[in-house]
Formats: structure tokens, C-alpha cells, sequence
């Protein structure tokens, strides 16, 4: 018994800290709560999620809803309106050919929404899976995965996914799948020194002597206990990974025309920014509210994870 | 000092009381206690973990966090400590007032030398000593405490030294201003029995040096058995007995130190009766109850008890024995005896025991991890020989216990059993088949035959999975289907005493006991033939302890199980185990009978061993003669010629020179003697006596 005990003693009313004798009668009495309806209580009390959610539930729609019920198209050219600043009948302007950029930036933010929530998750599972292999397997597996991750660090990712346009020209569908893997790298290291803890525990030693290999161990035991890492980490991915695909695409790698996303707006709108400002401003300011949104929610799912690393926390 | 005070007592706790606030509830954790220590006393105060013991001691060294609410008052020699600010209680701490933690290692600071940590002790309240004089001194209290080569290893850093010579150093600190009071809280808890009985040895040499009070802290009733004037048992933050150290043990009044005593085996005794369990648990300390917070686990309980909470007072003839209880009268004028209140359970009919076919035998078992240094180049420095060459074997229905110190390689052998692969070096046969020539698929068939229960069961289970699954497990990796799983679950629930209603709870919320109970489904779940146990229940509050292992021996009688039960603590093997094989680095050297190997141990270091084993009993205590060792285990990776064990033999010592060149040169094998199996050259000539 020391110092710290009593800091358990304190926090641990309900059996947490103190090992409490045990009981041989059901447990009973309070009403149980699994861990993910911890998190959600907790979650249910930031304010900052619900900020969050509700903007980025808006942008959905924004995004979904909104091209249907314009009476533009992308591809349409208002001949009467060329460079309009924004008007009644165009709410965000048009641009030099009269497209009218509310829409554009409607669909542009479908596309980047869609690229950022397939390609963040995505690079999470890749991060699991190898993260979780070389951390549990060991050995030269480890080995050669580390140096495979500690190669794909030094080599910027920009750069590599200059390197790779050649192979995805205008297809965004692969481009979402080239950013996934080059995304991956940073947190499958955390996953494989959280792996390599949790293979010393008991209860992962308990399963391989029982026979099951490494697939069933990693499944069943490694990744739903680094699962809220990866929440987390899948949430804020989103985020970088549409700032990844608006960067590639405002220097022209990415999403190509007719196709747009926001950072192919943000290109045509750029050299206009001081001059006809609606141009740049619309798909900017919804890119910044999109981040804010997505960032929010991760910071949120965070903190309520893990209590000790929120400031909402004393 | 405190001559001119001797009649008044040392330290005088009055309504003492610590709470500490909470969103949820306000934890009281010491609740109205009032104590004396005399000078020169020893006082043991025993408790299960949350009972405030710690606690109500930190409050007298004034280190309770901020947060803590303190009333009451607490005297010594005459001050009042709670009224004084910090500045005053720093000079009367580590002065007059000393504490030795549980944890040496945290409570040393890594970068500084331990023959500066004692000199900063001792130039913080004297400050004309030079810094020389206070290195001189040092040496002087680690000579004390029996540290070999002290002027050495006054230069070492904490990390240096072994847990044992840590405490040691604790211990110096601790002495090295002629405390009047020390206060050792759990100061052996986290060290092997040997080590254990060496510190408390120590201790004894302090306090008769520096003619200090010592209040003792601990969970072990045998520790305070042996070495305490005075005992104070407290429950749920309260006292609710206090007497002397026989009155306790042999009188005791109380329901719960009557149930704690009955519930402890007693390496004497062990194994021929079973072991009473103390139902239930403690009341959360956030959430009392009314009345005597003891009420709803006492078998004599009446209405009263949960109306009005008793007070501590006196039943027996003697004054200086109270207890809070409201039948402790009863209990002390004889018409209530702790037999009438906590009955032994009947043992189940027995199964038929006994020399069953061979189910686990191992032949000279070797496992050796190469030492390896370097980066890029690493090349191997040496060998640690964690098993070298242990051959055992276990029948049906047998119990099997491995003992010895840690670091002894016996958790290395039950887990190269686990592995079921070919070993390094020698054999293991499971049910006639040689793991070595096993295909893949025979191997994960052979994994049911043979389970495991781990030492700390919040590590075992995956917090994961709710409690239905982790004992299904093993089910799933033989590839049984969902619906059997789920028949069986409910079975195994049921077999080791909890609810099948529970099987969709998780981890988190079950109690320690409640979680091995879960551990041992989960072994039991592909009905194997051996479990292996790696110490089952030493991570356990004592009052649980006791019903593990009667669930255990109740299994292995019902369902004919084999037990390979690995275990440092004497009195739990005793009480559980048939056969018992003593390790020492990597090898077994003395195997046999419990009860011969028990009664009479003729290696040397089985003798230490048993000697180190406290017993809850004061009488046998004192009239105790023991072999203690010297120094600690050696590393496994240090090669010594000939007997192993002769770095530390107490026989060794005694011996001419043509025999100790015998322990140099030759390495015994185990020979038999008698029932048993011994590996020394010199059982004849062994004439240490064990107590």
C-alpha cells in the first residue's frame, strides 16, 4: 500500500481501484455498463461533439441533398451570367464560363467527403492489420514490416503520390486508394508497440495455449483492445485525408475536370481571390468548416475514450 | 528523549477520521479509531486491502493527499501532529517518526547513490554532520542492516540492488536518526518468503537497536504472529479488535478475526482439514451500511447488527482487549465458540484418488534464453539457465506443486508445458504422447487435455469479451459449435460457484475472486486432464484465498483432475497438493510426499524454505528455530561449479573442507532417501534443525 493506492481507493468507489473481496452472489444491484456506453455517456456530455456532429450532418446533406434540389448541373453554363458575383439566382456567383459555383461546390464537397471517409478508415485498417501482425508475430516478420514502415516515412508522401499520378490519371477512385496507402504508416507503429505490450498479457498468452493462431489472436483479442486508438485515429484521418486529396488536386495530381472536389476548386479559384473572391471563398470556407467539424467530433471521441488526456477532465 | 515521558504512551491516536470526497459518494476510509503505541512496542495492525490501514497510518505521517479530510487528533510524545504545519512535521518526520513503504524501489530515488539517499536523511536534521561523516555513517547502518560489503555498495544506485537489499536500505533510512516510532507499511509484501523472513529478522535488530516502537502494517497474520506484542484488526476503516498478540490469535472475540484465523491454512497443519471461507465481501466504503459494516458476512448476526454499529469495548477478563462486537460476550464467556460460528465445510465424497495411470510426466526438461548484447552485431554474452534438467510426473487425480523463490524457473516450466512444442532439451509426455512428434492438428486436439489459470486474474481475461465468452474460448479454438458453447458456459458457471446468469457480464464487473472463479472455468471449460495453476491465488485478499482452493480441491476430487499448482506460499500447497517438487535455479532439488518433504526436509534449502514460512500462530512462532539464508538468489545466469545452492548453504558453512570440496566439484543429482528424492552430497551429516 502506498500513495497511489489511496488515489485508487478515492476514484474507485465502485470496485474500480480496490480489489474488493469477492462476492459469490451475482453481482447485482448496479446496473451494469459496458465499456462503449461509458464512452457514450461521456461522449453525450461534450458539447464539442455535438457542434461537431451537427455541422458535419449539415455538410452531408449539404452535399447529398443539395445537388438535387439545384437548378444547375455542373456542367451548365448560365451564358447569361458569366464571373457573377453572387445573386439571387446564383447564391455563390459563377465563374468565368458560368458555372454556377454553389453546386460546383456541393458536388466537390461529395467528392472529398466521400475520398476522405473511405480513405481515412481505410488507412486505419491497414494500420491494424500490419501494426498489429509485425507487433504480435515477431521475429523477421516484424523486422522487415518496420523497415517497410521506416521507408515509407523518410520518402514524402506527397511526393510519392506525385510520383504515382501517372498510374490513377483522373481515376479518383484509385487516387483515394493510393492516398490510403501511403497514410497508413504512422499509426501502424503505435499499433505494433501497443501490440507488443499486449502480447506479454495473460490473457493473450491464455489464447495461443489454447490453440488459436495468430489471425484469431490478433482479431480477437489485440485489435478490440487498441479499437479505441483506431476509432480515433480513423476519425482524424478523414480530415487529413481530404487535405491530402485537396493539396494533390490543387496542383493538379488529383481529381480531374469534369470531375470536382474542392481542391480543384480552390485551383480555378485562387488566381481570382483578391478579385472576384466568391470564387475561392465558397469551397475554402467549406473545407475549413468541414475540418473544424471532423476535428471537433475526433477530439471529443478522444477525450472520451480516454479520460486523461481530455482538458474537460481535472 | 523520551524518558521523562515513559509512563505516557508513544503515539496516541484519538477519533481519528479520514474521508475523502467524492462526486459519488464520500469514501471513509478510516473511520473513528482510536490507538496508543507505547515506547518499544510492536504493534501489527492487520487488514484485507481497503480496510484503511494504510491509510490511518499515512494520516499519522501527515502524507495523505490534500484532498483528504482528517479529524480526530493525534498525540506524540505529547504533540499534537494534526494541528502542526508542514515545516514542523518535516522535523519530527524521518526523525523521531520514520516509515519503510512496500515498494522499495519507487520510494528510493533512481539517481542519486543509497549512501547519499542515507546521508540526506541524516544532514536534513543534523546539520553540522560533514558530508564525510555522513558517508561514514552510512556505511555504519548498511553494516546494520546487514548489507555485505557496505562501503562498496554505499556507492550503488537503488537499481543496483535486489529487492531484499532495497528494503534493506529502507530500513537504514529509516533507523538512521533514532526514530521513536517506525512505521512499516507491508514492508515484505512484494518479497519471496526467505527474503521476507531475513527483513523482518532485520527489523527485529533495528527496533532492538534503536529501542523504537514499530507499527507493522500488513495482510499476513502470520507475519504479525510472529513478531508483535500487539495486534489491531481492522475492517471496512475500523477497528473492531485490539489485544494482545495471544488474546487475538487463541481468544479472539470477533466474528471477522475468528473467520480471517479459520480461513488462513497453517503450513503445520495444512491439508488435513479444509479451509473455512469467509462468504462475501467487504461493504464499499463510499456506501456503508447501517450498523456493523461486518453484519451482512457474519453468521451469528442478529437484528441489532444492523441497526446499531457496536463500539469497541471490552468483553473478556482483560481491560487492554477489546473488541466491537455486540455477541462478544457470548464469544468470550465461552458460549459461543468459533467452531459453532464458522463450521468447516463438509468436504465432497471422494472421488476415487490415488496412484492413477500416468498422465504428465517430463524428462529432463531444458530451457536456456541466450543472453545477447549489442546493436547491429549482437552477439551472446551468456546463458540464462532459467530450467536445466527437471524431470516430474503426475498421475491422475494428483496434485503437483513446484515451489521455490522467484526466479527459480518454475513459472519457465509450466509455461514450456503450455507451449506443447518440442523443448529445447528432454521430453514431455501428455497422455502417453510425446509433444515432440506431434502433427499440427494433434497438437491443438492435445491443447483441451491440458489448461491454465494464471497468478493475476484482471490480466487473464480479455476486458473485452464479456465473461461468456472468455470461458468459451478454449471451446472456440477446438471449434465447437455456438450452441454447445453456450450449454457448456452455463455448466462451468455453475461448477465454480457463480451465477449463469452472468455470462453476458464483463470483466470490469466482477471482484478479484469472482474473476479466478472465471480464470479456472475457463480452464476447466474443454474438461482437460491437467490444469497447470501459476500461483491461483496469491494476487487474492486472504479471506477469498480460502475459497479458491477449496473450489479447487472440490474440482479435482469431483472431475478427476490432474494439478501441476505452482505456488511460493508453503501453507497453500500444503494444503492442496499430494506431491511437491522444490526448485533452485533450474533444478529441482528436493521432490516428494508433501507431508515427508513437509515434516522432514533434508535439503538445506528446503529446510530455509520451510523456516521462512510464517506461521499464524504465535506460540509456534516463538518456539520457532529457523535456518535463514544468506543474501538473495543468485542470477540464473551466472555460472556456479559443482552444488548450485552452496553460495547460500547454511550446510555448507558447517562443513570441513575435503566435504565443501565435494559441493565445489561434484553437482548432486536427486538420490533417493527414503519417500523422497534429495539433491545433496551431505544428508547424513545435515543436522540443521527446522522449526
Amino acid at each position: 500500500m502506498s500513495l497511489s493506492d489511496i488515489d485508487k481507493l478515492t476514484e474507485g468507489a465502485s470496485g474500480f481501484g480496490v480489489d474488493v473481496p469477492e462476492d459469490p452472489r451475482p453481482v447485482g444491484r448496479r446496473k451494469s455498463i459496458s465499456r462503449s456506453g461509458l464512452v457514450w455517456q461521456r461522449l453525450k456530455a461534450t458539447p464539442r461533439f455535438w457542434a461537431g456532429a451537427g455541422v458535419l450532418a449539415a455538410l452531408f446533406l449539404f452535399a447529398t441533398v443539395g445537388p438535387l434540389l439545384s437548378p444547375y448541373s455542373i456542367t451548365d453554363q448560365d451564358v447569361m451570367a458569366f464571373n457573377a458575383a453572387p445573386t439571387a439566382a446564383h447564391w455563390f456567383g459563377t465563374d468565368t464560363l458560368g458555372h454556377d459555383i454553389l453546386v460546383q461546390t456541393m458536388v466537390g464537397l461529395q467528392k472529398s467527403l466521400v475520398i476522405g471517409f473511405v480513405a481515412g478508415p481505410l488507412a486505419t485498417a491497414l494500420a491494424a492489420i500490419i501494426g498489429s501482425f509485425a507487433g504480435y508475430v515477431g521475429g523477421a516478420t516484424d523486422k522487415v514490416i518496420s523497415w517497410f514502415i521506416d521507408l515509407m516515412l523518410v520518402l514524402p508522401t506527397f511526393f510519392i503520390l506525385i510520383l504515382l499520378y501517372p498510374f490513377f490519371k483522373g481515376n479518383w477512385v484509385v487516387m483515394m486508394f493510393f492516398l490510403a496507402f501511403t497514410g497508413w504508416m504512422i499509426m501502424a507503429q503505435v499499433v505494433r508497440s501497443q501490440t507488443r505490450s499486449l502480447r506479454e498479457r495473460d490473457f493473450v498468452k491464455a489464447a495461443r495455449y489454447m490453440g488459436f493462431n495468430a489471425w484469431s489472436v490478433v482479431t480477437r483479442h489485440v485489435i478490440p483492445n487498441v479499437a479505441s486508438l483506431l476509432i480515433i485515429d480513423a476519425t482524424l484521418g478523414v480530415g487529413a485525408m481530404i487535405l491530402s486529396e485537396t493539396a494533390l488536386s490543387f496542383f493538379g495530381f488529383g481529381v480531374q475536370p469534369p470531375d470536382v472536389s474542392l481542391g480543384t476548386l480552390l485551383e480555378n479559384g485562387q488566381a481570382a481571390a483578391t478579385t472576384r473572391s466568391w470564387l475561392f471563398l465558397a469551397p475554402a470556407g467549406v473545407l475549413v468548416i468541414l475540418l473544424l467539424a471532423i476535428n471537433f467530433v475526433g477530439d471529443a471521441l478522444r477525450d472520451a475514450v480516454d479520460p486523461t488526456s481530455g482538458v474537460n477532465r481535472g | 528523549m523520551a524518558d521523562a515521558r515513559s509512563s505516557a504512551p508513544l503515539l496516541e491516536v484519538r477519533n481519528l477520521s479520514v474521508t475523502f470526497p467524492q462526486s459519488t459518494g464520500d469514501v471513509q476510509a478510516v473511520r473513528d479509531i482510536s490507538y496508543t503505541i507505547s515506547e518499544g512496542e510492536f504493534l501489527g495492525i492487520v487488514g484485507e486491502s481497503g480496510s484503511g490501514k494504510s491509510v490511518s497510518s499515512l494520516a499519522i505521517m501527515g502524507l495523505l493527499p490534500d484532498n483528504a479530510e482528517v479529524t480526530g487528533e493525534i498525540l506524540f510524545q505529547g504533540k499534537s501532529l494534526l494541528k502542526l504545519d508542514d515545516r514542523e512535521l518535516s522535523r519530527i518526520r524521518g526523525n523521531e517518526l520514520a516509515i519503510i513503504f512496500q515498494d522499495p524501489l519507487s520510494a528510493l530515488t533512481p539517481v542519486y547513490t543509497i549512501g547519499d539517499q542515507i546521508g540526506e536523511a541524516l544532514r536534513l536534521h543534523d546539520r553540522s554532520l560533514s558530508r564525510a561523516g555522513a558517508e561514514a555513517r552510512a556505511v555504519e547502518l548498511l553494516q546494520i542492516v546487514g548489507i555485505p560489503d557496505a562501503a562498496r555498495r554505499v556507492k550503488a544506485f537503488p537499481h543496483e540492488f535486489s529487492g531484499g537489499m532495497r528494503q534493506r536500505a529502507m530500513i537504514a533510512m529509516a533507523i538512521s536518526n533514532n526514530p521513536r516510532l517506525i512505521i512499516a507499511d507491508e514492508p515484505t509484501t512484494a518479497l519471496d518468503v526467505t527474503i521476507q523472513a531475513q527483513i523482518l529478522e532485520v527489523l527485529e535488530e533495528a527496533k532492538r537497536i534503536t529501542g523504537a516502537a514499530v507499527s507493522l502494517i500488513t495482510h499476513d497474520l502470520g507475519v504479525v504472529a510472529g513478531h508483535a506484542d500487539r495486534v489491531a484488526v481492522m475492517y471496512a476503516g475500523k477497528l473492531v479488535e485490539l489485544g494482545d498478540v495471544d488474546q487475538i490469535f487463541h481468544e479472539p472475540n470477533m466474528p471477522y478475526t475468528i473467520g480471517l484465523l479459520r480461513s488462513v491454512p497453517n503450513i503445520r497443519t495444512a491439508g488435513t482439514e479444509r479451509l473455512v471461507p469467509l462468504e462475501g465481501r467487504p461493504p464499499s466504503l463510499a456506501n456503508l451500511p447501517v450498523g456493523c459494516p461486518f453484519a451482512a458476512r457474519c453468521p451469528i448476526a442478529i437484528p441489532k447488527c444492523t441497526q446499531v454499529e457496536p463500539e469497541l469495548a471490552q468483553h473478556g477478563r482483560d481491560p487492554a482487549h477489546t473488541s466491537a462486537c455486540h455477541r462478544a460476550g457470548e464469544i468470550a464467556s465461552g458460549a459461543l465458540t468459533p467452531p459453532q460460528i464458522f463450521p468447516r465445510p463438509e468436504p465432497l465424497a471422494l472421488a476415487v484418488r490415488g496412484k492413477g495411470e500416468t498422465v504428465l510426466s517430463v524428462e529432463n526438461l531444458v530451457k536456456h534464453f541466450p543472453l545477447m548484447r549489442g546493436g547491429v552485431f549482437r552477439r551472446r554474452v551468456g546463458t540464462v539457465r532459467a530450467v536445466d534438467g527437471v524431470s516430474f510426473s503426475v498421475s491422475a487425480g494428483r496434485t503437483l506443486a513446484i515451489v521455490g523463490e522467484s526466479g527459480c524457473g518454475k513459472t519457465t516450466t509450466i509455461l514450456e508445458l503450455m507451449e506443447l512444442t518440442k523443448p529445447q532439451g528432454g521430453r514431455i509426455v501428455i497422455e502417453g504422447r510425446d509433444i515432440g512428434a506431434l502433427s499440427k492438428d494433434e497438437r491443438r486436439a492435445l491443447r483441451s487435455d491440458i489448461q491454465i489459470v494464471f497468478q493475476d486474474p484482471s490480466a487473464a481475461v480479455d476486458p473485452r469479451l464479456p465473461i461468456g465468452e472468455v470461458i468459451g474460448e478454449p471451446l472456440l479454438a477446438q471449434k465447437v459449435s455456438r450452441a454447445d458453447r453456450e450449454k457448456r458456459v452455463a455448466e462451468l458457471l455453475d461448477l465454480v460457484g457463480l451465477d449463469a446468469s452472468m455470462a453476458q457480464r464483463y470483466p470490469h464487473e466482477f471482484s478479484g475472486g469472482q474473476r479466478q472463479r472465471v480464470g479456472i472455468a475457463r480452464g476447466l471449460a474443454t474438461d482437460p486432464r491437467v490444469l497447470v495453476l501459476d500461483e491461483p491465488v496469491s494476487a487474492l485478499d486472504v479471506s477469498i484465498q480460502a475459497g479458491i482452493i477449496n473450489l479447487l480441491q472440490d474440482l479435482r476430487d469431483q472431475l478427476g483432475l490432474s494439478l501441476v499448482f505452482v505456488a511460493h506460499d508453503l501453507a497453500v500447497v500444503r494444503q492442496i497438493a499430494d506431491d511437491v517438487a522444490v526448485m533452485y535455479l533450474g533444478r529441482i532439488v528436493e521432490q516428494g510426499p508433501i507431508v515427508s518433504v513437509f515434516d522432514d526436509p533434508k535439503h538445506p534449502y528446503t529446510q530455509a524454505l520451510m523456516s521462512a514460512a510464517p506461521i499464524p500462530d504465535p506460540t509456534a512462532e516463538r518456539a520457532r528455530s529457523r535456518v535463514l539464508l544468506d543474501g538473495d538468489l543468485p542470477s540464473p545466469a551466472e555460472q556456479i561449479d559443482g552444488c548450485r545452492f552452496r553460495t547460500r548453504c547454511p550446510l555448507y558453512k558447517l562443513l570441513d573442507e575435503s566435504a565443501q570440496a565435494r559441493c565445489i566439484g561434484e553437482d548432486p543429482k536427486l538420490q533417493p532417501h527414503g519417500d523422497v528424492a534429495v539433491a545433496c552430497h551431505h544428508v547424513e551429516r545435515n543436522t540443521l534443525v527446522v522449526g
